[in-house]
């Protein structure tokens, strides 16, 4: 049910985010989702890899500040209102949404990682209404 | 442990010291240091006119200047045959000061150390590594020879190579740290990651710091990394006035008691000269009334503090000097607003969420200062939340604008990135050109 996204603390400067990239690579972790928005000093990159705790012990002994959050990872179809329904889900429940960015599965669809104020409240939430939610086996699974 | 009985000697009795060598200092002087001999003779002051420390407020001050002015030996009162070790100030602007000692000097330093050892809680059996850069400077070997005198094993490490330094403390059974207290801080976080736990597998007890200043948040740091079983005091010293050895902390933790009979203490007003009623705060100046080579008279610190004679309940009778709020040189002026970035430290330190490694960046823009704050961010929750980022930026704002009256700008930085100091910390980065 629950993923674990590493979040990592780095600087708004040039190569930053390639140090990252090129630590995980060295290691052989799949970097399978990446969320970033802009700021003006600093930023969080949030991502799903193959092997979070691997992962965040490599960024660590590099010198990076790694947490791991658990998220949700939602599946949503390629048609329209797919999106709708899951935050007409959620927003129902009064449950707030902290951050969302997609993940793509395959060709004929993708997920959305959601990060609400209550995971867990939203777990149920959106299982109750019979949406699929990718374990980290199924997540693993996809680069094959 | 009190060290030398000169310590807890009656008020009067100190003073009978100061006056003979006071007296005994300023003759000398007179007949063997021209640039005094001059300055007397301007003033109109014969030794003679100096009967006792009431009359002391008469003689003109030394400063910076007149050391640089006379480099290298000028304002030595010795023939350079006499010397037996000469150090030099870092001096990061113009010339070095250059400082002389003769076989008296060094046994009377290393006397002052050892005694500020004891104040500090040491022993003669403590194994005692010094992580002070030897060389020039006069920390390493003030604090080396002083230890000796103590009985101490000494580990001259100096500074650099922190993983070694570490074996050296694990394998050696180290129990007595020198370092400035940046860099005290950062041996324990190389411990952490080399999986030392500091309380755990080392035998440390004691620290003695100096050379930077030490403020009561950084201290909070010190035992969070040590250990609270720890001693931790600083010292005071200035290489001009001796090195290490002018005075330092007992364990009461409040304030400095001054070797009264090596060094007479006044306190000034910095703009007018005038010396201040005892408790007043104001410029430190040092009379050193028992060396041979270098006796300054007079001597400008810059240092703002205030002097206490009440009795200290550790038994010395020795006035002390309270903790520096910091060096008058390390004062930045922002839009018109003195601020020293112990203050600025003090408020960080008190902020859980973030570190003890920051660093000042003061610049000028459109004709007005600027100052930022560049501080990392210790705790983890925060680093997947923007919200919290932002919140904590905020509480810094906030908090530096109640203690300095100042809108700031704070750059939250990630872990292990701002520079790290083996030496003494240079946290502020002044960009401004004049």
């Amino acid at each position: 049910m629950f993923i674990e996204q590493l979040s990592i603390f780095l600087e708004n400067r040039p190569g930053k985010l390639k140090g990252i990239a090129d630590a995980l690579k060295e290691k052989n972790i799949n970097i399978i989702s990446l969320g970033l928005s802009d700021t003006t000093d600093y930023g969080i990159a949030r991502m799903i890899v193959s092997d979070s705790a691997r992962a965040k012990q490599v960024l660590l002994e590099k010198g990076y500040t790694a947490v791991l959050t658990p998220v949700l990872v939602v599946e949503l179809q390629q048609e329209v209102g797919a999106l709708s329904q899951i935050l007409d889900t959620l927003s129902t429940k009064g449950l707030n949404l902290e951050y969302m960015y997609a993940l793509v599965t395959g060709k004929e669809g993708g997920a959305m990682v959601v990060k609400t104020s209550d995971q867990a409240r939203t777990y149920q939430t959106l299982k109750d209404a019979g949406m699929k939610m990718f374990s980290e086996e199924e997540l693993n699974e996809l680069k094959k | 442990m009190i060290w030398a009985k000169e310590e807890t000697l009656s008020r009067e009795e100190i003073k009978e010291i100061q006056t003979a060598r006071l007296r005994e200092t300023v003759e000398r002087v007179y007949h063997t240091v021209e640039p005094y001999r001059k300055k007397m003779d301007e003033a109109g002051l014969k030794p003679e006119d100096i009967r006792g420390l009431e009359d002391l407020h008469n003689l003109p001050f030394t400063t910076k200047q007149d050391m640089r002015d006379n480099y290298p030996f000028g304002l030595f009162a010795v023939p350079k045959k006499d010397l037996i070790r000469i150090h030099a100030s870092s001096g990061t602007t113009g010339k070095p000061t250059v400082v002389g000692y003769t076989r008296k000097d060094l046994d009377v330093w290393s006397e002052c150390v050892c005694r500020i050892a004891c104040m500090g809680g040491a022993q003669p059996d403590e194994i005692a590594q010094i992580c002070f850069g030897y060389g020039m400077f006069t920390g390493a070997l003030g604090l080396h020879y002083g230890l000796e005198r103590l009985g101490a094993a000494i580990v001259p490490s100096s500074t650099g190579n922190t993983e070694k330094q570490l074996m050296f403390m694990k394998d050696f059974g180290t129990t007595l740290l020198i370092a400035t207290p940046s860099y005290a801080l950062r041996i324990a976080e190389v411990a952490e990651q080399m999986g030392i736990h500091p309380q755990c597998d080392l035998s440390m007890r004691t620290a003695l710091v100096g050379s930077e200043l030490m403020t009561e948040a950084m201290r909070q740091e010190m035992y969070k990394a040590w250990g609270d079983h720890m001693n931790i005091t600083q010292n005071y010293g200035m290489s001009e006035l001796m090195g290490p050895g002018v005075s330092g902390e007992c364990l009461e933790l409040n304030g400095m008691h001054i070797n009264e009979d090596h060094f007479i203490p006044e306190i000034i007003d910095p703009r007018t000269g005038e010396v201040l009623p005892p408790g007043e705060k104001g410029e430190l100046v040092i009379t050193c009334i028992s060396k041979e080579a270098l006796p300054l008279i007079r001597y400008r610190t810059k240092d703002i503090t205030r002097l206490m004679y009440e009795p200290c309940k550790c038994g010395r009778t020795t006035v002390r000097m309270e903790n520096l709020l910091g060096r008058t040189d390390d004062m930045l002026k922002i839009r018109g607003v003195n601020v020293f970035p112990s203050q600025i430290e003090e408020v960080l330190l008190g902020i859980e969420e973030c570190g003890p490694h920051y660093e000042i960046v003061v610049d000028r823009k459109n004709h007005s200062d600027t100052l930022e704050i560049r501080v990392e961010v210790l705790s983890d929750y925060m680093m997947d939340s923007y919200a919290a980022l932002q919140e904590l930026e905020k509480k810094i704002k906030s908090k530096i604008r109640v203690v300095l009256g100042l809108d700031i700008k704070v750059s939250l930085v990630s872990p292990n990135s701002i520079q790290r100091f083996e030496g003494k910390a240079k946290r502020v980065i002044d960009l401004r050109k004049n």
